[in-house]
């Protein structure tokens, strides 16, 4: 054990988790619309938005998130004519790519977790709202939005704890996040334990806020 | 009816041992066997210097010299196949006993490994695609960064001005990258990537202004892919690029190491190196 490289190394993996939490926050913030967008087409009577909807989850859900951030980097990247196109100027890096990837993904499984806590909701509540006379619109969103967001707290967090560890995909197409730099410090040094070791140990510190923020918020929240 | 059941019991039992005993007795025999070959790890995916054939074997000028230096050594060999940036670690990690993955000896991994003689030199090179501004730098053809003159020095300053700014591709924990990184030329964007493959794509893809590693890597991916990948700059050799390419072997096992040695003498002196080297370069690149 080279308790040195640990200690020298922390604090370059420490900055490196900073392009983690970026690459996390922003394809939660997208996924999280597409996803509420998705559940929403989900529960439409029209046959054609429902299968669109179910089809996209199907796909991005049946994938490994790796075959898609390769797709949308090196497929796309080899596709000549998009190449010519205003596309182009986001395709181009990497940092977008993976934010493209990492939301479509997060944003499939987001919609199913809505979904199923919409569908959890007991008609009793919405049609006590309508004999009050609420209109429709008010009970989406003051009624049905918030018991959807209680329901969905526990399954949505777990999907944040899989998407900061899926984050450590995007090295692969050449961003220095946590797991990029983890691994260009082993390139040089050539001692993988130690590093992977103290990597780890600040995903692990990463997933306890998250897992503590959403439990703070299911006793917040519950009813 | 008793006496039945214990005879049968006794069968079974002695079935069972025998079972046992064989397997153990071959698993034994298989260990005994494999610890006389030695394990050469190799990359696969930089060719010429190792790559896979579409059935997936691997092939390329170190597959062949590495059978060949077996027989010299007089030992059976098995190559098994690593990912580049875990190659390394690897072998120190025993995963197998010998590199032969176009590594070549620098002084930092000889801080970890210890490498054989070199059996052979090949030039780096950058290259971009056709109608780039980089393309036809104003430098001399090859430059040596071990003792640069004033034709170096000054070829270095002039890719210093022509790469500012611009994205450089290189493939993870290779002497290229680490040129990159000296600041010889400059504050370049460096951008690595697993393997030389998807420097490769992304150099045709227009994501890098230009690649840097091994000069036949490019011109074997030109050929392959038709792509127009031209060379640019001057070729490197010597200071970050290291002396030639050799076997690396840990640190401790000396005895190995004096085996490969000895076989790389044998394999010059018979005209092997050159002639396999000739067979895959296109050109004589043993040393």
């Amino acid at each position: 054990m080279d308790i040195e490289l640990m200690v020298n190394s922390f604090p370059k993996l420490l900055s490196a988790s900073l392009i983690t939490l970026k690459l996390l926050s922003a394809s939660l913030i997208v996924g999280l619309f597409i996803g509420l967008l998705f559940a929403i087409l989900r529960l439409n009577k029209n046959i054609f938005m429902n299968k669109f909807a179910y089809g996209y989850s199907y796909l991005f859900r049946g994938t490994p998130l790796l075959v898609q951030i390769f797709i949308i980097y090196y497929g796309l990247g080899n596709i000549e004519y998009l190449r010519t196109t205003v596309l182009w100027v986001i395709l181009k890096e990497p940092y977008w790519c993976a934010i493209i990837a990492f939301s479509l993904n997060t944003g499939a499984y987001t919609s199913e977790i809505l979904r199923s806590a919409f569908q959890t909701i007991k008609p009793g509540i919405i049609e006590a709202g309508k004999s009050l006379g609420i209109p429709s619109k008010i009970i989406f969103y003051k009624i049905q939005i918030p018991i959807a967001i209680r329901q969905s707290l526990p399954a949505y967090g777990n999907e944040i704890i899989l998407m900061l560890k899926g984050t450590s995909l995007a090295s692969t197409v050449t961003l220095m996040d946590l797991t990029g730099v983890a691994k260009y410090i082993i390139s040089t040094t050539f001692k993988p334990i130690e590093v992977f070791i103290v990597a780890g140990g600040i995903y692990l510190f990463m997933t306890f806020v998250v897992h503590n923020v959403i439990k703070f918020l299911e006793k917040k929240y519950s009813y | 009816m008793k006496y039945l059941f214990v005879k049968l019991k006794e069968r079974i039992m002695n079935i069972f041992k025998k079972t046992i005993f064989s397997v153990l007795f071959s698993l034994l025999v298989m260990g005994n066997v494999q610890a006389d070959k030695i394990k050469i790890g190799t990359e696969g995916a930089y060719p010429p210097w190792n790559s896979k054939d579409a059935s997936g074997k691997l092939i390329g000028f170190e597959v062949e010299l590495a059978y060949t230096l077996c027989r010299y050594i007089g030992q059976q060999c098995t190559i098994v196949e690593q990912d580049w940036d875990g190659m390394i670690p690897a072998l120190i990690m025993r995963k197998f006993d010998a590199i032969m993955a176009g590594m070549s000896i620098t002084a930092e991994r000889q801080k970890a490994i210890s490498f054989s003689q070199g059996y052979a030199d090949e030039v780096a090179s950058l290259a971009v695609m056709k109608g780039s501004s980089l393309e036809g730098l104003d430098t001399p053809a090859g430059i040596n960064l071990t003792k640069p003159d004033a034709a170096a020095k000054k070829a270095l300053k002039t890719l210093t001005s022509a790469l500012a700014g611009k994205t450089v591709c290189v493939q993870t924990a290779t002497i290229h990258q680490n040129f990159l990184d000296s600041g010889d030329v400059g504050k370049v964007n460096v951008r690595t990537y697993k393997t030389q493959d998807e420097v490769n794509l992304d150099l045709a893809s227009g994501r890098c202004d230009a690649a840097l590693a091994a000069a036949v890597a490019f011109s074997d991916y030109a050929e392959k892919s038709g792509k127009p990948v031209v060379l640019t700059g001057p070729t490197f050799s010597g200071g970050a690029f290291g002396n030639g390419v050799g076997v690396g072997i840990r640190k401790d096992d000396t005895e190995l190491l004096k085996k490969f040695n000895a076989a790389i003498n044998k394999a010059r002196k018979n005209g092997d190196i050159s002639r396999i080297a000739t067979k895959w370069f296109g050109f004589d690149a043993s040393m």
